[in-house]
């Protein structure tokens, strides 16, 4: 860990105006990433600016029914908070099937979007990582890629994006808020995190003097139907191989509207509104369930060693389809799958 | 593919060593006054600063558990602290569960169960456990388990470990 400065932000004006005067600073809250990847040496800021003491911790009912959620919500109050529990358990169960009791009473609900890929060869710096330093190349290309993306993959990376719960927040359809020297803009989830496409070094469209604020969840939140499956190598505290997030609504045994999205399979998490669309009127039953998930996994491409991949999400695509459907979602603490 | 074998990385950045921040920790109970460069994490401070080395260094990287503490009663990873953070709060370690000459009852529960051998990660389970117990959340051997999956244990005590908490929980079968 290379030395560095240390400041702490008054309000969230302040934190804008300390970051955007130092272009080599970073924001620190949880610091459950950052701290890591800095004694790695991948990430070296000269400057970290604390803004763990912000007033941004509230879970507040929104005008249209939502609930915003503050940056600084740790991921555990969040998981355990009533309201999350009764009106969207999908999100209580995401972020419990993510990381560690410990590292979820640290973590925070704006830091859990903006965490970096687990890939090998990022954190390696003895390693070329065209992620972490432009233009070195990829060595997981042609190297060990068994955990890496089959979606959405280019020629520059093939990394995925780490979080459980971000799986949950982009199929119920979340807003996030944030802060810069130009004001509060709004960004929607399924627009938040990026493709690596020729700039894998970019997680985001959060621009880099931007603070996370908020994030917003709309009215529906699925709490009748819903499943999230995560499939790992270990039972817990490990990141997923392939995680789907799964909401239905249904009127009898049709489905009236479909969410469905992945984790573990691309560089940002993977929701598709074409599969969910089609979904839309159908029976909810395997058969509908088999052809949403060969239509999700239509483009996917498998690199040399993660094959395995493409069968494990489409069944776990039907089975959290049909977990949902039962209304008998995945229990977080009994792995047994259902 | 063109692949090279080392990456260029930038010279380190011409850093003036900043003042060392002067901090509060109220560790178990007692006021402690530090000064701390930035960089220095809650671990390093608890065991090379305040020699309470009861908390362990695993992995360092937040994967092992054996660093966990409680600040403000809630368990964390020391390891991924950092120690400025943290000015004013109470931290308790390992060293602060006891009363007097009386164990607190999961350290007396993982005596009675056998609940380690080479007792790297003992300090870190218990601690675990406490922070567990108070967040009331786990009540099945199902959900003891998962919530205490951030703890490893390599010699695989698992499940004495298990049968300690359950019986300072109250909940042995």
């Amino acid at each position: 860990m290379i030395n560095f400065q240390y400041s702490r932000a008054t309000d969230v004006a302040d934190a804008v105006r300390q970051i955007a005067a130092d272009p080599a600073a970073k924001f620190i809250a949880g610091g459950t990433n950052l701290v890591d990847l800095m004694k790695e040496d991948v990430e070296r800021p000269t400057r970290l600016i604390d803004i763990s003491r912000l007033p941004l911790t509230k879970v507040e009912e929104t005008p249209d029914g939502g609930l915003r959620i503050g940056a600084l919500v740790p991921n555990s109050d969040l998981a355990y908070h009533p309201l999350i529990e009764k009106r969207y358990p999908l999100l209580a169960s995401a972020i419990l099937a993510g990381a560690s009791a410990q590292l979820r009473n640290m973590a925070t609900t704006g830091g859990n979007l903006l965490q970096r890929t687990r890939c090998a060869y990022f954190y390696d710096i003895a390693t070329p990582c065209n992620k972490r330093e432009p233009r070195s190349g990829c060595p997981a290309i042609d190297g060990l890629n068994r955990g890496h993306a089959i979606l959405g993959t280019s020629k520059a990376c093939i990394a995925t994006h780490p979080s459980d719960m971000c799986v949950a927040l982009a199929a119920l359809g979340a807003t996030v808020h944030v802060a810069g020297p130009a004001g509060a803009r709004t960004i929607a989830f399924a627009d938040f995190h990026r493709l690596p496409e020729s700039i894998p070094q970019r997680d985001t469209n959060l621009a880099p003097n931007e603070l996370v604020t908020a994030v917003e969840l709309p009215k529906r939140g699925f709490a009748k139907h819903y499943s999230y499956l995560k499939i790992r190598d270990r039972l817990s505290y490990a990141f997923a191989l392939v995680s789907v997030a799964a909401a239905l609504e249904l009127e009898g045994n049709t489905i009236k509207e479909a969410r469905l999205a992945l984790g573990g399979v691309a560089h940002k998490p993977w929701r598709d509104t074409k599969a969910e669309a089609a979904l839309v009127g159908t029976t909810a039953d395997h058969a509908a369930f088999a052809r949403a998930a060969d239509a999700l996994l239509r483009s996917a491409k498998a690199q040399t060693h993660n094959g395995f991949k493409i069968d494990l999400a489409r069944r776990a695509i039907v089975r959290t389809l049909t977990q949902a459907a039962q209304a008998t979602p995945q229990s977080q603490s009994i792995k047994k799958i259902a | 593919m063109a692949r090279k074998t080392t990456v260029a990385r930038p010279a380190e950045p011409p850093l003036p060593a900043q003042e060392k921040i002067p901090i509060t920790l109220i560790v178990n109970g007692t006021e402690r006054r530090l000064e701390l460069a930035p960089w220095t994490t809650l671990l390093d401070a608890l065991r090379d600063h305040l020699d309470l080395t009861g908390s362990k260094k695993g992995c360092d990287h937040g994967q092992c558990g054996a660093c966990t503490v409680l600040v403000d009663g809630r368990r964390v990873n020391a390891c991924l602290t950092l120690a400025v953070m943290k000015d004013g709060r109470q931290i308790t370690t390992i060293e602060g569960l006891a009363k007097g000459g009386t164990l607190h009852l999961l350290q007396q529960a993982f005596i009675d169960h056998d609940a380690f051998q080479c007792g790297y990660c003992t300090p870190g389970q218990i601690c675990s456990a406490t922070g567990l117990i108070a967040e009331g959340k786990a009540h099945s051997a199902d959900e003891i388990r998962e919530l205490m999956s951030g703890n490893i244990c390599r010699c695989g005590a698992y499940p004495n470990i298990l049968a300690a908490i359950q019986q300072a929980m109250g909940t042995r079968p």
